[in-house]
């Protein structure tokens, strides 16, 4: 906590230094500059103080990636309360969930959701105000309703707040073993930090163009807003609805003149595959920076040789403690590699060490538990206080170590090698999946008597999730009826590849479930 | 001579075998939502998409491989016939 500000300060010093420059540009539908970012966010602000929102409340962000988005984040911030960003396309009653449960006091969000996110809201609790958009893109829809509702009550002008390094910046909800979604509380420290450490190792220039990949409620996108913005930077927004396609994204990456690109591995493994990369003009690259799972020496290969120019890095850590460890490969990919590159060395604001099962640390070369600590880790849980302290490690002098969960061995040059999990939690196109929130997900369907999800590497796509349902009666959903029921349930990402009923389920001598049986016929 | 191709039969009968192996046909119908509902990740409709391309020499817009286009055999039917004209 060297030099303690909160988050939303990178923005006001970047537009005061930079106001005419393009902060954020979204293809097709316009761009806008720092100056009136800093202004559109300061309306809501004050729309929101208005409202009754106060330092250390929660806001939820309901809305596609837009500048509206953006513009939103700040002016959340800049109330003093975290945003609480959630998918726009998950099932509405997993986003009524998460809403209700971090107990926001304000939702901004698009009128199309509205109807769904209200009658799902209602059965859990008494609905917060909703901002309502109508749409989302280029910023206008957020100025039209700050302008409609100036019109039937003026707000007050508030100030932006001195959010102590402790405050909540936002939520963001990950997976959960239980079946429900947990929000993972990261500070202002937080993100300032990790914001910081990106500076030093990247050293981003007002000149760059940042790609904005992710989507809000995926950790990467700290990187990409708060670190494009606190450098005058732009940062171009790559709406969902186009990410997973290959050629748009390569011509993207040639027309709006992306200089540092950040995705999760399975989307530049589409580019080199199916982008055409090589007859565009990709020259602005200087950056590529992964995250999210391990990038197949394959499709790094082919990515490496079609770009050779830019610098790339390997960037590993669990929404948790955003990036924690980095490591640059440099091309080309030798053709003998076939062992995924390291996820490398612990970042300088952190500090790491690697454990086994009794939590006494191991010597290089064995494997153990990365554990984390360091201004980058997270509060904890949101009322989550049992599952909070079970992710920590507490030292006796008091230092928290968060416990990845990840099995790492550190090499003798002090880099990591990712080795695989200690739980149930996959990672699948860069998404973190618990195989236990899908399983919850399923015992909902009536005719399901026992189900079991497991995943197992797959060569093409990373890991493949299969699940095993047995039924209650003779009576068995079909392929189709268990996918649509899943879309209605979980996030699509989470859906399975492969369904199979089998007469029971396998097991162990202990009458659990004999996963690795399952994992044999997955 | 030249018939027109049954785009609808086709791309019925590619989704089951590459993606619903086991399925019975009279579940997957022209109107089913095959993204919205599940059905077909992003992958399998980037793989969809291709298959048809290198099949019968069609190149779709980017702007034509969206959910829009994509969600029911009845619709990539139709973007597939208007395509192969």
């Amino acid at each position: 906590m060297s030099n303690p500000r909160p988050l939303h300060q990178f923005l006001c010093d970047a537009a005061a230094l930079h106001p005419s420059r393009i902060a954020v540009v979204e293809p097709e539908r316009g761009a806008i500059s720092y100056a009136a970012l800093d202004a559109l966010s300061d309306r809501l602000r004050d729309r929101l103080v208005t409202l009754g929102v106060r330092p250390g409340d929660r806001v939820g962000l309901y809305l596609r990636k837009s500048i509206d988005a953006i513009a939103a984040i700040y002016g959340i911030l800049k109330a003093g309360a975290a945003y609480v960003p959630v998918d726009p396309d998950a099932p509405p009653p997993r986003n009524a969930y998460i809403m209700h449960n971090c107990a926001v006091r304000a939702v901004v969000m698009e009128r199309r959701l509205e109807d769904r996110f209200s009658t799902e809201f209602f059965e859990l609790g008494e609905l917060p105000p909703l901002l309502l958009l109508d749409g989302a893109g280029g910023g206008g829809p957020l100025a039209r309703l700050l302008d409609e509702a100036d019109a039937q009550r003026p707000a007050a002008a508030a100030k932006n707040a001195m959010s102590p390094p402790e405050d909540l910046a936002y939520i963001l909800y990950t997976s959960g073993s239980t079946g429900k979604p947990k929000g993972v509380m990261l500070s202002h420290d937080n993100a300032v930090s990790f914001v910081d450490w990106c500076s030093a190792v990247f050293e981003p220039q007002p000149d760059d163009r940042f790609s904005s990949h992710a989507p809000l409620h995926f950790d990467l996108s700290i990187l990409d807003i708060h670190v494009a913005l606190k450098h005058g930077a732009a940062l171009v927004l790559i709406p969902e609805e186009r990410g997973k396609d290959a050629l748009h994204l390569a011509r993207l990456i040639a027309e709006e003149r992306i200089s540092i690109w950040y995705s999760a591995p399975s989307i530049l493994s589409l580019m080199a595959q199916f982008g055409d990369l090589r007859s565009q003009d990709c020259s602005s690259l200087r950056l590529v920076l992964f995250a999210g799972e391990v990038f197949p020496v394959k499709h790094l290969r082919t990515l490496c040789s079609q770009l050779p120019q830019p610098r790339y890095f390997n960037l590993y850590g669990p929404t948790e403690t955003n990036v924690c460890t980095y490591y640059e490969v440099v091309p080309p990919v030798p053709d003998e590699r076939t062992s995924p590159y390291p996820i490398g060395k612990v970042c300088e604001h952190l500090r790491g060490k690697v454990v086994d099962e009794h939590n006494a640390p191991v010597k290089p070369g064995e494997e153990g538990e990365l554990c984390i600590t360091g201004s980058g880790v997270m509060q904890g849980y949101w009322s989550l206080p049992e599952r909070t302290a079970e992710s920590f490690l507490v030292d006796d002098d008091g230092t928290r170590w968060y416990r990845t969960g990840d099995i790492v061995v550190e090499a003798a040059d002090g880099n990591h090698i990712y080795r695989g999990r200690r739980d149930r939690m996959v990672k699948r196109r860069g998404y973190r999946v618990e195989l236990g929130e899908i399983e919850a997900g399923l015992y909902q369907h009536p005719l399901v008597k026992e189900v079991a999800v497991v995943a197992v590497p797959d060569a093409e796509a990373g890991v493949r999730i299969s699940a095993f349902l047995s039924s209650k009666g003779t009576d068995k959903a079909s392929l189709i009826e268990l996918k649509r029921f899943c879309a209605e349930r979980i996030p699509l990402y989470m859906i399975p590849d492969h369904f199979k009923w089998l007469d029971a389920l396998p097991k162990t001598s202990t009458d659990k479930t004999d996963y690795q049986r399952l994992k044999e016929l997955g | 001579m030249e018939t027109s191709i049954d785009f609808r039969r086709i791309v019925k009968d590619y989704i089951l075998e590459e993606f619903l192996p086991g399925e019975n046909p009279d579940e997957l119908t022209d109107d089913l939502p095959l993204i919205s509902g599940g059905i077909l990740d992003s992958i399998a409709t980037l793989k969809l998409v291709l298959h048809f391309e290198e099949q019968y020499g069609i190149v779709l817009e980017a702007h034509e491989a969206d959910k829009e286009h994509l969600d029911t055999i009845r619709s990539i039917a139709s973007l597939l016939t208007s395509k192969a004209r």
